[in-house]
């Protein structure tokens, strides 16, 4: 009965999700249609599109899954991911949007009118949203096993081939009301079961969670060699800088009618985010009520257990349903979004160049998008067969680490320093991916070793952001022939408020 | 504009010279496009004063979340502390840092929001 209940909601969600991306085929056919429909966009529509495609599976299983494992402690990764808006709203969202780059390697190459640091962009942005994308495999499998009993392979097939079928088909993106649908949904369906849970637990007489010292007070070592207070500074800062970073939250900003929309837009941004992430911790709580030992693994599947041991019958089963086509809409959304940045930059960078070899300039635009799609979604899903699931938040939390690393100097620095040189801007983003990519690595290879050691190579933000930082100002202070000449004409056009005339320092959009 | 009359009036009596100084009522905004050295002072100072706002709200966001988990170390009894039926940590990481940040972000834009209008209002007075 769960299992049918939760399948028809799964089924639901992915239905909706192809629907539209077939819809999107009728109504968008190219970029400006993205551009006109954004100048038609409220703030507040917008927000609640940004929230659609921002909160994944992690926001929905993991943080949760998280806080019910490990305690107080988690409950910086749901402040960090809203504050990441934050920072992002008074260091880049207006200029930003004025700038009229639409993706990062945009950016980039506007900013410091440079190839060869564009491919670099390119490359970071596939990166980070492959392994972005990987835990929205995980999750989606770890659903279906939870609520269907399916083979772990099914969910992340599923997810697969309507992502693919969504992006390839085109225009998922710009139907901006679709996202900021799928927000409402992911509210709603979190919120309601949590406030049902909470009225049982209260009726039962709201036993206490059944807890020890370390889950319960914040700051407790989990070990000896833990470093509780430096992980959660790393984690911050990691998650505070990333957002901007991520491939698929720059891109909606242009969807602001100008500057002063794009920081109107961030602002309700923060007030959905926060109206989202006070509900995690209540499942977590609850699961150390009504579950006090938690299982081994599959923490992330908290949320989805929940119903079942707090009421039973037909009630746990609608709420289960719920919660699982919540589920499915948060990494449908999310994975959508990130592959349709990722096939963007393939198909930009990679595809097109290709066919025009092959082809002599016959190819249609089409057939190399559709390739690129494949490609985008084929490789992380690949890679979900070869990796262990770390935990949900854990896998989302290395992508932020790499883009707090990488394009957080780069994007501040380039937005109010006017002597970040070409060199400066390479050197940076490759010591930040370098180091970023190495230590996450090396953690996972040696199986995190305790100690400092282990503390440093697992959460290197806190030392791969400012080295990374460093390394760009020192390197641009030394070769100041290599900044770029339009420096000044593009930072007038990022700075100068709308009503201003500067019509030569502003791109035609 | 605020300025009495009196002086301007006289001004224009007065001066009947071609030679003098060239009085321009070409915007400063045509400055800022065309990158002259005036334009450059202009931009700066906007950029000063937009970052010296982002670097306030930053600081204080990292003033007030970056000194809690050291209030958590220092004085463990906070750790145990119930404000509201809630323990002190989670009534703050859990529910009170939404609507701070929220309000500071409005802050944060209405404040930047005036920046622009002021400088609005000095390189392209209408």
């Amino acid at each position: 009965m769960t299992s049918t209940l939760s399948l028809a909601a799964v089924s639901l969600v992915c239905l909706l999700t192809l629907v539209v991306g077939a819809l999107g085929l009728r109504l968008s056919r190219a970029t400006s249609d993205f551009y006109v429909a954004g100048r038609t966009v409220s703030p507040r529509l917008n927000a609640s599109a940004i929230g659609g495609e921002y909160l994944s599976a992690a926001s929905f299983l993991g943080v949760a899954g998280l806080i019910y494992d490990f305690g107080v402690d988690q409950l910086w990764l749901p402040v960090g991911y809203t504050l990441g808006y934050l920072v992002l709203l008074v260091m880049v969202a207006a200029p930003m949007r004025r700038s009229g780059a639409y993706t990062l390697p945009d950016f980039a190459e506007a900013r410091l009118q440079s190839r060869r640091i564009r491919l670099l962009a390119s490359v970071l942005v596939v990166s980070i949203g492959w392994l972005y994308l990987l835990p929205q495999f995980h999750a989606a499998s770890l659903v279906l096993r939870t609520v269907a009993g399916v083979p772990p392979w099914v969910g992340g097939t599923i997810v697969a081939v309507v992502v693919t079928v969504a992006v390839g088909a085109g225009g998922m993106r710009s139907i901006t009301f679709v996202q900021a649908l799928q927000y409402w949904i992911k509210l709603t369906a979190l919120a309601v079961p949590a406030g049902i849970l909470l009225a049982v637990w209260w009726r039962l007489g709201h036993p206490e969670p059944v807890v020890s010292d370390a889950w319960r007070l914040a700051l407790t070592p989990r070990d000896t060699g833990d470093h509780p207070a430096y992980r959660t500074y790393s984690v911050l800062l990691a998650l505070c800088l990333g957002t901007m970073g991520l491939p698929h939250v720059l891109v909606r900003y242009y969807t602001n009618p100008d500057g002063v929309g794009a920081r109107r837009t961030t602002v309700n941004v923060l007030l959905l985010l926060g109206m989202f992430y006070v509900l995690p911790p209540v499942y977590g709580v609850l699961g150390r009520v009504f579950l006090p030992d938690p299982p081994g693994s599959g923490v992330d599947s908290i949320v989805l257990r929940l119903p079942g041991l707090v009421v039973g019958g037909v009630r746990a089963d609608v709420l289960t349903a719920v919660l699982a086509g919540g589920a499915f809409a948060a990494l449908l959304s999310t994975a959508s979004g990130v592959a349709m940045s990722v096939t963007g930059v393939l198909d930009q960078s990679v595809m097109r160049p290709w066919l025009q070899r092959i082809t002599g300039g016959d190819a249609g635009v089409g057939g190399g998008f559709r390739l690129a799609a494949i490609a985008a979604v084929a490789v992380p899903y690949a890679v979900s067969w070869l990796t262990e699931p770390l935990s949900l938040a854990t896998m989302v939390g290395l992508a932020f680490t790499i883009a707090a690393s990488t394009f957080a100097p780069l994007l501040i620095l380039g937005v109010w320093w006017r002597r970040l040189s070409r060199r400066g801007a390479a050197a940076g983003l490759t010591v930040g991916a370098v180091t970023a990519t190495g230590s996450i690595g090396a953690a996972l290879v040696l199986g995190s070793p305790s100690g400092w050691l282990g503390a440093l190579l697992a959460n290197p933000a806190a030392w791969t952001v400012p080295l990374a930082t460093v390394v760009a100002v020192v390197v641009s202070l030394a070769t100041p022939g290599s900044v770029p000449a339009g420096t000044t004409r593009l930072l007038v056009r990022l700075h100068t408020p709308e009503g201003v005339d500067v019509r030569r320092s502003r791109p035609t959009d | 504009m605020t300025q009495t009359p009196e002086p301007a009036r006289r001004v224009r009596v007065t001066s009947s010279r071609r030679s003098g100084a060239r009085m321009t009522n070409t915007p400063i905004a045509r400055d800022l496009d065309e990158q002259t050295g005036l334009g450059d002072v202009y931009l700066e100072g906007l950029m000063r004063a937009q970052f010296r706002l982002s670097l306030f709200v930053v600081g204080l966001a990292a003033l007030g979340l970056g000194l809690f988990p050291l209030l958590l170390v220092m004085l463990p009894v906070t750790r145990r502390l119930v404000v509201l039926g809630l323990p002190l940590p989670w009534l703050v990481l859990g529910i009170l840092v939404y609507p701070v940040t929220w309000l500071a972000a409005r802050w944060y834009t209405r404040a930047a929001e005036r920046i622009e209008r002021d400088f609005r209002d000095v390189v392209a007075p209408s």
